[in-house]
């Protein structure tokens, strides 16, 4: 009793709050923060979170939640909170427009961003650079929005035979705005998946292909910028859907497949790959496709191991580069049986998808022969059935057989 | 001064002068009919007194206020406070002779009314608060000095926020006075130890020892959870303050609380003040006082649900201890002999002693004799039920818990601001009224989103937080049951069954140097003792440490002289 003072009692509330949130109770949690929010008369600017940010944040997670809340509840809560500190005040403006997005309010959103975008508080506005950065980066999201509308709507008026000329006067207008907005945050070293897909589109758009190719290498490889595989799939994506040389689209695809390793478009990558009249390229195909499967992604994934047999098979028939299969099958000899290739396994996969016991079978087959647990249980199971391929299976596998033994 | 008739009622002389110019006696209160011819010059020469008690004031400042003087406002609380504890029962000679004569006193001592020099007369003549500057320097150097003031005034270094944290120190050295009050800031530079400077938790100190003198039936702890509950004006007392009193600067500091004043501070300022005023002996404490242990062992009992017959028990450790005798409990200022005694936690300290006796409390022992007790149980049919403690745990525990809950929600609760603004100089006022309204408005707002809460009110003023009804047919009321089950008879005499007992500690602390005479940590004793300390701790709004050293003292006395002739009992307590 002897400590109960002001300080103690409001933590001793916030507690209250606390565990009111975290069982969602919001009723209980507004309730007690009625209780708090007088913390604002006496702010302890020494402590490192003050009574003006706890309650900002605290008061607009409940009204997130709250079932009596509703837009116009958050707006008039979050204007004072604005006001309440100048060193916040760009966060807080932020944070509205995200709620506005989250509610379906992109025209509020955006005037709430141009607001905050003008705002000049001496000092304030060069420490809150970065937000002021965010602000802008968003408007030019929004711009990229209404832009993208315009461009629907004209496209479909042309096809129409209309022609609206205002239309297409704001929808270059909204590019400016956006490229201006957009351009300038993707320099700073940071993840814009979102903002440099926007960009591009629109780059695309107008043709300026230089422009893109440049902004999607610098997104991908400039090394101040954080590793991030959606740019490499980005920038494959452009180069493809502008018919660039295989050499380049491999060269991409070859980084991808060293950050992530089991990406779904190492797929394409061994198609692309296997085609190849390059032996080097026919090689890292099959590298490819072996490390894809290593992850749990993509172990019921027909179309990755339609492409391992189709390889498998291929090198089989011809009997050259055996010793790829062999080294591949090396490392994972181990434990590849059980993980991929157990009785149970063989069973499910018959009885879910039966192209991709096939499949598998064919790989088992080849890789550890024809007694192997799962090519035994898929090919008698088959061959009951009466599915050809799988009569041709047997033959097949029964004619290589000895390969699993130079193999292994 | 110059009266010096025996008095009628108690034949002492030891007059005094009430407020309408009457004699009246010290020592019994009795009032005479003479008034006083004799016009002492003395009196009228301070122009501070004429305006304490005939309430002239100077022309009126251009804010609207008037000159007051810390001491006025204080005066104004005290007179809240008795009025409030008038309306709670306790009786008019409290408030209209007791507490004022008290006030008079200090107000004489410390030489800031009816005497024959002002306090402060370095003083220049203080100006009115201008607001053309905008530097604060006064309340800088304020607050530094406020940095060696004792911790109840508040966490001074929080209160910087209301200071502009951009303010310079200034070239000009003088003392301005930017208080609403006029001796405000020279109030605030005085010297804290020398002349018992005024505070708001003194005004509470004030109050017990009023109380005290007239026996009322009101402890320490009840008068601070009466102020708790808001039954007594002490949080926010000066947004009564009349409308010239205007509070400005330092005086918020003075008359603003932040913090809740302990049980320990009151107590202790209270016996500063009472040796400070040299006030005789106060009167006799006798047994058939409130304060007795006696009686407030009964209360306790009643409150903490135990049976009736452990008053018998209750009343033996009394008389053996002999903390019943009426030089023990009567207080007389200035003695710093004899231990100032805490009337309601030493009577709950018996209690936990007599259980210690009873059931010797090791976690262990009380539940078999529980269960001993219930098997006396069966068998009883002719007497009240026996006395299971196992059951009364179970209840109190679960009641215990409950309305631990209940309070530390109130606390949380607990509104510490209130509608009148309070600003250190008319530079801020925008920014906290501004303040105000943001936070009236989340109040409103979110007030609005907690649903159908009743609005938390005020629980009414009761003696008892707990109350049990024998009526009650589940059996959860222990008045009336009876302790055979755990007594036996030996010689004629009903004693315990259990023969043990453990002592808190084998060496009672020095209590000036470590403010303790023990010291207690929960995980050093047993469970069910921590138990008795916590419901006491929470009935009494106390640390259960403080019963904890009452309990040691209690112990002490009842057997130091056995220990030191080194018999047998099994001591320690448990790790």
């Amino acid at each position: 009793e002897s400590k109960f003072n002001f300080k103690k009692c409001k933590e001793l509330c916030l507690s209250f709050i606390q565990d009111a949130m975290l069982q969602k109770q919001w009723k209980r949690a507004a309730e007690f923060l009625t209780f708090y929010v007088e913390s604002l008369e006496k702010d302890f600017s020494r402590e490192p979170v003050g009574a003006s940010e706890i309650i900002w944040r605290i008061g607009s997670e409940i009204l997130r939640h709250h079932p009596d809340s509703s837009v116009k509840e958050f707006n008039t809560f979050i204007e004072p909170m604005k006001t309440l500190s100048v060193k916040r005040y760009l966060k807080v403006c932020l944070e509205h427009a995200f709620y506005l997005l989250h509610n379906g309010l992109i025209d509020e959103a955006y005037q709430n961003l141009s607001l905050a975008e003008s705002w000049r508080f001496g000092e304030q506005t060069v420490i809150q650079d970065k937000e002021l950065k965010l602000i802008q980066a968003y408007m030019g999201l929004l711009d990229y929005y209404k832009w993208s509308k315009q461009k629907n709507i004209l496209l479909e008026d042309g096809q129409e035979g209309f022609e609206d000329l205002s239309v297409e006067q704001e929808m270059h207008s909204c590019f400016r705005k956006a490229a201006v907005n957009l351009k300038e945050i993707i320099k700073i070293p940071g993840i814009w998946d979102q903002f440099v897909k926007c960009y591009v589109d629109m780059l695309e758009f107008y043709g300026d292909h230089n422009e893109a190719r440049q902004v999607l290498n610098e997104y991908a490889y400039n090394p101040k910028f954080p590793a991030n595989p959606n740019a490499h799939v980005y920038l494959y994506q452009f180069l493809k859907r502008h018919g660039e040389s295989k050499k380049s689209l491999i060269s991409v695809l070859k980084i991808l497949h060293d950050i992530v390793p089991s990406h779904e478009l190492m797929i394409d990558f061994n198609t692309m790959l296997q085609k190849s009249k390059k032996r080097k390229r026919r090689r890292l195909g099959l590298e490819v496709i072996f490390t894809a499967l290593d992850y749990a992604g993509c172990k019921e994934n027909v179309k990755a191991w339609s492409c391992l047999a189709r390889q498998v098979k291929q090198i089989v028939i011809s009997e050259k580069h055996l010793a790829w299969i062999k080294q591949e099958w090396n490392s994972r000899k181990d434990w590849w049986p059980a993980f991929h290739f157990s009785h149970y396994l063989a069973k499910k996969n018959w009885q879910e998808n039966e192209s991709l016991s096939y499949e598998k079978a064919l790989v088992a087959g080849i890789l550890l022969g024809r007694d192997c647990k799962y090519f035994k249980y898929v090919s008698h199971k088959g061959c009951k059935a009466q599915v050809k391929r799988f009569r041709k299976l047997k033959k097949f596998v029964n004619k290589h057989n000895p390969v699993h033994l130079r193999i292994s | 001064r110059d009266f010096n008739e025996r008095c009628a009622q108690c034949s002492e002389v030891n007059w005094g002068l009430t407020d309408g110019g009457r004699f009246y006696c010290r020592s019994c209160h009795n009032v005479t009919e003479k008034i006083t011819e004799v016009e002492n010059t003395d009196f009228t020469s301070n122009i501070r007194i004429q305006t304490v008690s005939k309430g002239l004031r100077k022309q009126e400042k251009t804010d609207g206020g008037c000159e007051w003087y810390v001491c006025e406002g204080f005066q104004f609380v005290l007179r809240k406070q008795a009025e409030a504890l008038e309306a709670l029962g306790v009786c008019p000679q409290m408030k209209d002779e007791v507490l004022w004569n008290f006030w008079r006193c200090y107000l004489q001592k410390t030489k800031q009314a009816y005497c024959d020099r002002p306090a402060g007369e370095t003083v220049r003549p203080l100006s009115v608060c201008d607001s053309s500057t905008d530097v604060d320097s006064d309340p800088e150097r304020l607050s530094l000095l406020y940095s060696s003031l004792s911790e109840s005034e508040g966490d001074l270094q929080t209160d910087c926020s209301f200071v502009s944290s951009t303010s310079k120190v200034s070239e000009s050295t003088s003392v301005r006075s930017r208080s609403g009050s006029v001796d405000g800031s020279l109030y605030l530079m005085k010297n804290p130890k020398e002349k018992l400077r005024m505070t708001m938790p003194m005004t509470l100190s004030f109050c017990y020892m009023a109380l005290l003198w007239v026996r009322e039936t009101m402890t320490l702890s009840e008068l601070l959870r009466f102020v708790f509950e808001g039954h007594i004006p002490y949080l926010n007392v000066f947004q009564h303050f009349p409308e010239k009193m205007k509070l400005r600067g330092p005086d918020i500091k003075i008359f603003c609380v932040e913090s809740w004043p302990s049980y320990e501070e009151v107590f202790n300022k209270m016996h500063e003040l009472a040796a400070f005023l040299d006030l005789p002996r106060f009167p006799d404490i006798t047994d058939s006082c409130f304060l007795h242990p006696d009686m407030l062992c009964m209360k306790y009992l009643m409150e903490a649900n135990l049976p009736d017959e452990m008053h018998n028990w209750t009343c033996r450790v009394v008389k053996k201890t002999c903390i019943g005798e009426v030089d023990f409990l009567t207080l007389v200022p200035g003695n710093k002999s004899t231990r100032k005694v805490k009337y309601d936690v030493l009577a709950a300290a018996v209690i936990v002693v007599v259980l210690k006796l009873l059931f010797l409390l090791d976690d262990k022992y009380e539940w078999l004799l529980s269960d001993f007790a219930q098997e006396r149980n069966k068998n009883n049919k002719e007497d009240g039920p026996y006395f299971e403690l196992k059951k009364w745990y179970k209840v109190l525990k679960c009641t215990l818990d409950v309305e631990q809950k209940k309070l530390d929600e109130r606390r949380a609760k607990y509104l510490w601001r209130c509608e009148k603004p309070l600003f250190y100089s008319a530079k801020k006022k925008s920014k906290v009224l501004k303040r105000r309204q943001i936070v009236v408005n989340l109040q409103n707002q979110f007030g609005r989103l907690s649903g159908s809460v009743q609005p938390a009110e005020k629980p009414n003023p009761s003696s008892f937080q707990l109350s049990w009804s024998e009526e009650n047919t589940d059996g959860s009321c222990f008045h009336g049951h009876s302790l055979k089950g755990i007594l036996q008879e030996k010689r004629g005499l009903l004693t315990a069954v259990n023969p043990r007992y453990w002592l808190c500690t084998l060496k009672l602390c020095n209590e000036k140097l470590c403010g303790h005479l023990a010291h207690y940590g929960e995980a050093d004793f047993p469970q069910s003792y921590h138990f008795v300390l916590r419901l006491f701790s929470f009935l009494l709004r106390i640390e259960p440490s403080y019963i904890h050293d009452e309990v040691c003292m209690i112990e002490h006395k009842l057997f130091n002289k056995k220990l030191r002739k080194k018999t047998k009992y099994k001591t320690g307590p448990r790790k």
